[in-house]
């Protein structure tokens, strides 16, 4: 079965760089017929659009509009699924060195070509891509450049060396270099129909890999360590993840300028981490959400005027980031603040609780407490308290007089829960943590909320405390 | 192209100071791994430049600067927030941060595009040769003037808190156990940063402070241990990087028979690259073709001490001479082989007969016998310390051998100070004294 396993392995890994392969003919097949043509829209339209202009931009009637959508909408779908292995394998920042380090490549290629090819352009980026990786790798290993250093040395030198080559390039003045720069703020309003095809085919290629390799680049995203003690080639599914991102970051750079691309690989990633804890479920609402962003962007500068489509289309992407981090179940920083409060809604409760248990030890049953004697007992707020004891007569644990209050029923048996859990705590600190008696009310005030029913059980059992509630190990103060 | 003291002079000066300020800041960010904080505060600096400009409708460098520090301060603000509430790593979260406000600034600054000729491009590139027309025009130039002011800004900033900011660059929780607000010196620190890297994009542009505040200092961390050493190297390879720069912008195309000058900046963070690179190769500790020195003689020194052990050993088992081809069945032909021995004849140690025999010489013999006793030494002590088997113990002790210093040495004897044989039986040679 392990051979099996490890055939089926083989298999996979060798299909991918095949896949790459053909992605990369369909590329260069598909740019000899994009030379002829020259790429250049003027952004000088309508200021406001017209509801005309606005249906058929959403309803994709123009080709150009329809080619662009769609393939912003393929592209952003497969860098939210490669940028979510990106992102859990933590190199996201790398994705930034990388599209830096596809200037010098684009330089180049023009400077030996003599002219715009685009597939040859994509080539010299992809090639210089893969070189600052491997730069970013190898400076790493030295002792000393730390991680963020390597990138951060890769990004600007390969950037610096792609301007020098650039500046050349406008002095030699050929007439044939305009627009190159529009890959360092990308042009999407100027992609052609094989453009599009070319886009939607690389991005199959992404996502028919990650779904081929899915297995493996989960191991090497959560646990690289057991992944190469069970025999995996994690630097081959490495690598292979790294060429998939630069694969992504080239077809990229058209769309969204290399300033912009690294973007769609982490943001949509990181919106979809707020969602869920699983791989699979993380990967389809990050592809979603790159979707959705390459989608609007385009859309949206198809008809309003002046609006750069990369900038719009990061900007789509970092809304959905920040309703995710705000607003998502668990992880939401709205969900947060909500637990926080009700935390402090739940203590508040067992302080009055176990401050009117402590009064009853003291006094006997049922016992009626001055307002007043009860403030006294902790530094609440004088708002705190009102709310707090408002809050317990409706919850139905105290009964209110006057000025006084008295503990029902229900009241109680919460009530001496509470100070049940405080005391065993109490026993506990001093028993096994050698904490003066005098100490271990502040300490246990802090940890008595949060036990668990099981918890609380083990408690009495090493503790051997056979009292309902055990009496108090320390001088519980005048009041009482 | 003619180099004119009176423009490039001007334009040198102004790329040194520019590299120096960067590079005076940049150690800190380096050592305290926030490296690609300085990427993220010059490419998120462009909403603010856009919204001054969109409010107080000029040019004017004012509330641009003001605009563009609130929001590259704003950027370290945020990263930290996403970092901390939304867990999400500090890398990613300065990358969603840096890349949605650029993204907000190319928006508005297209927004603002018919009105003026604001170029995303400018932020990029900056124009250092504009240093040169002002010069041209007989004026002491602007863009230098500032320069000087945040240099000298950036000089008092490390000055007066070099304590602080030394001991939050390497453990920000021993400063905060010592009173010093380890927070306020991390946004003290990026105000400085974003205060350095806007005011230096008119003049130089962003790829430039980029590189300028990393590559120098790395540069210098390479070659030193001590922090000020570190700040002076990484000032040199700054002002380094800005002068040979602008000398190969000027000069280097037409090296290659073009006829032209490439873009100075960018050539700059080329060469502090290219310096970084001798660096990584040449640094005589962490470098390249120092760390492959220093494994080749250790290696040959092993093979050496290797060597004069079989030989002690040999001896011991009453064959005191042996053939050379014997003992290349142990250590090997290799060259590294062949020179270790070499080195052994000539230090003395082991004598060569003409017909290629081999034998210890007395100083080989009180060499080898220190070597075999603190292998049998270690044997003991392995055998007294650890449950292992009598043939486990070989292996250890022979790597550890080369590595036992005498002071080490005398620890282990007092520690099995009944040892007079190995766990195997064979006699430890007693110590030899260490000055011979």
């Amino acid at each position: 079965m392990m051979q099996d396993r490890a055939g089926h392995r083989r298999d996979a890994t060798l299909s991918v760089p095949i896949v790459i392969l053909v992605g990369i003919a369909v590329v260069m097949l598909n740019s000899t017929d994009a030379v002829a043509q020259t790429r250049s829209i003027t952004d000088n339209s309508i200021t406001w659009p017209t509801w005309e202009k606005f249906w058929r931009a959403l309803t994709l009637r123009d080709h150009t509009t329809r080619v662009v959508v769609i393939g912003t909408t393929l592209l952003g779908m497969a860098a939210g699924v490669i940028g979510t292995f990106a992102y859990l394998r933590k190199r996201a920042m790398l994705g930034d060195a990388l599209s830096h380090a596809t200037l010098p490549g684009i330089a180049l290629a023009f400077l030996i070509i003599g002219e715009k090819q685009l597939g040859w352009l994509t080539v010299g980026a992809a090639v210089t891509g893969v070189v600052g990786v491997l730069a970013v790798m190898g400076l790493r290993r030295i002792p000393r450049v730390k991680e963020d250093a390597a990138i951060g040395i890769v990004l600007s030198v390969f950037f610096g060396v792609g301007m020098v080559l650039l500046s050349l390039i406008q002095e030699l003045n050929t007439g044939k270099e305009a627009g190159l720069g529009s890959f360092i703020y990308g042009k999407a309003a100027a992609m052609l129909t094989s453009d599009a095809q070319t886009i939607g085919v690389l991005a199959g290629v992404v996502v028919l890999c990650c779904v081929l390799l899915f297995k493996e680049f989960r191991l090497v995203c959560f646990d690289q360590a057991y992944a190469s003690a069970q025999g995996w080639p994690v630097a081959l599914i490495d690598l292979l993840m790294m060429s998939l991102v630069v694969l992504t970051t080239v077809v990229g750079l058209q769309a969204v300028g290399l300033i912009l691309v690294v973007a769609l690989l982490i943001v949509p990633a990181a919106a979809a981490r707020f969602w869920t804890d699983a791989l699979l479920p993380m990967t389809l609402v990050a592809a979603a959400f790159g979707a959705i962003s390459g989608w609007f962007g385009s859309t949206v500068s198809a008809f309003v005027s002046r609006m750069p489509t990369g900038a719009v289309i990061v900007l789509s992407a970092g809304v959905l980031f920040l309703i995710s981090m705000i607003a998502s179940p668990h992880r939401g920083v709205l969900a947060t603040i909500l637990r926080r409060w009700q935390l402090a809604r739940r203590i508040a409760d067992q302080h009055l609780l176990r401050a009117m248990a402590e009064f009853e030890e003291s006094r006997g049953l049922a016992t009626t407490v001055d307002e007043s004697e009860l403030w006294s007992m902790r530094s609440w707020t004088a708002s705190g308290f009102s709310q707090v004891l408002a809050r317990a007569a409706r919850t139905g644990w105290i009964a209110r007089n006057k000025h006084s209050v008295q503990l029902t029923e229900t009241g109680r048996a919460s009530a001496r829960r509470v100070l049940t859990n405080h005391r065993l705590w109490e026993l506990y600190l001093i028993r096994y943590a050698d904490i003066a008696p005098s100490h271990v009310d502040r300490d246990a005030d802090e940890i008595e909320h949060v036990l668990s029913e099981e918890l609380v059980t083990e408690l009495r059992q090493a503790l051997k405390e056979k009292a309902d509630v055990p009496p108090s190990p320390h001088n519980l103060g005048a009041g009482i | 192209m003619q180099w004119e003291w009176s423009i490039d002079g001007w334009i040198v000066l102004a790329g040194v100071l520019s590299a120096c300020s960067c590079a005076l800041v940049g150690n800190f960010l380096v050592l305290r791994k926030l490296s690609l904080m300085g990427d993220a505060i010059s490419h998120a600096v462009l909403p603010g430049l856009a919204i001054a400009f969109l409010i107080s409708h000029s040019r004017a460098a004012g509330p641009m600067f003001i605009g563009a520090v609130i929001v590259g301060v704003l950027t370290a603000f945020l990263t930290q927030v996403i970092t901390r509430h939304g867990k999400v790593e500090h890398g990613a979260a300065m990358g969603v941060v840096f890349s949605i406000l650029f993204a907000l600034g190319l928006v508005l600054i297209r927004q603002a595009a018919d009105h003026v000729d604001l170029d995303p491009g400018c932020v990029l590139y900056g124009d250092i040769l504009a240093v040169g027309l002002d010069a041209f025009e007989g004026t002491f130039p602007k863009t230098v003037v500032n320069l000087i002011l945040v240099m000298a800004a950036n000089l008092l900033f490390v000055g007066l808190f070099y304590k602080e900011l030394r001991i939050c660059a390497f453990d920000p929780d021993l400063a905060t156990s010592r009173g010093i607000p380890a927070n306020v010196m991390h946004y003290a620190l990026m105000i400085m940063v974003a205060v350095t890297t806007v005011a230096n994009f008119e003049a130089v542009g962003s790829i430039l402070v980029i590189a300028m505040l990393i590559v120098p200092a790395v540069t210098a961390h390479l070659l030193t241990d001590r922090l000020g050493v570190m700040i002076l190297l990484s000032l040199i390879a700054a002002a380094m990087s800005a002068i040979f720069g602008h000398i190969v912008a000027m000069f280097g195309p037409g090296w290659l028979g073009f006829d032209a000058t490439v873009n100075t900046s960018a050539m700059m963070a080329v060469i502090a690259g290219v310096l970084l690179l001798l660096t990584v190769l040449l640094s005589p500790e962490h470098g390249v073709f120092g760390r492959a020195y220093h494994r080749l003689v250790l290696s040959t020194r092993i093979i050496a001490q290797d060597a004069l052990g079989w030989l002690y050993r040999r001896s011991e088992a009453g064959q005191p001479v042996v053939a050379l081809t014997e003992l290349e069945t142990v250590i090997g032909r290799t060259l590294r082989a062949r020179f270790a021995l070499r080195r052994l004849r000539q230090r003395g140690l082991v004598y060569a007969s003409a017909g290629n025999d081999l034998r210890l010489t007395d100083k080989g013999r009180i060499e080898a016998e220190r070597l075999v006793g603190s292998h049998r030494l270690w044997e003991s002590y392995l055998a007294e310390h650890f449950a292992l088997d009598t043939d486990h113990l070989h292996e250890p002790a022979h790597r550890m051998e080369h590595f036992i210093t005498p002071e080490l040495r005398e620890d282990l004897q007092a520690d099995v100070p009944d040892a007079t044989t190995d766990p195997h039986g064979k006699p430890i040679p007693s110590t030899p004294r260490d000055d011979d």
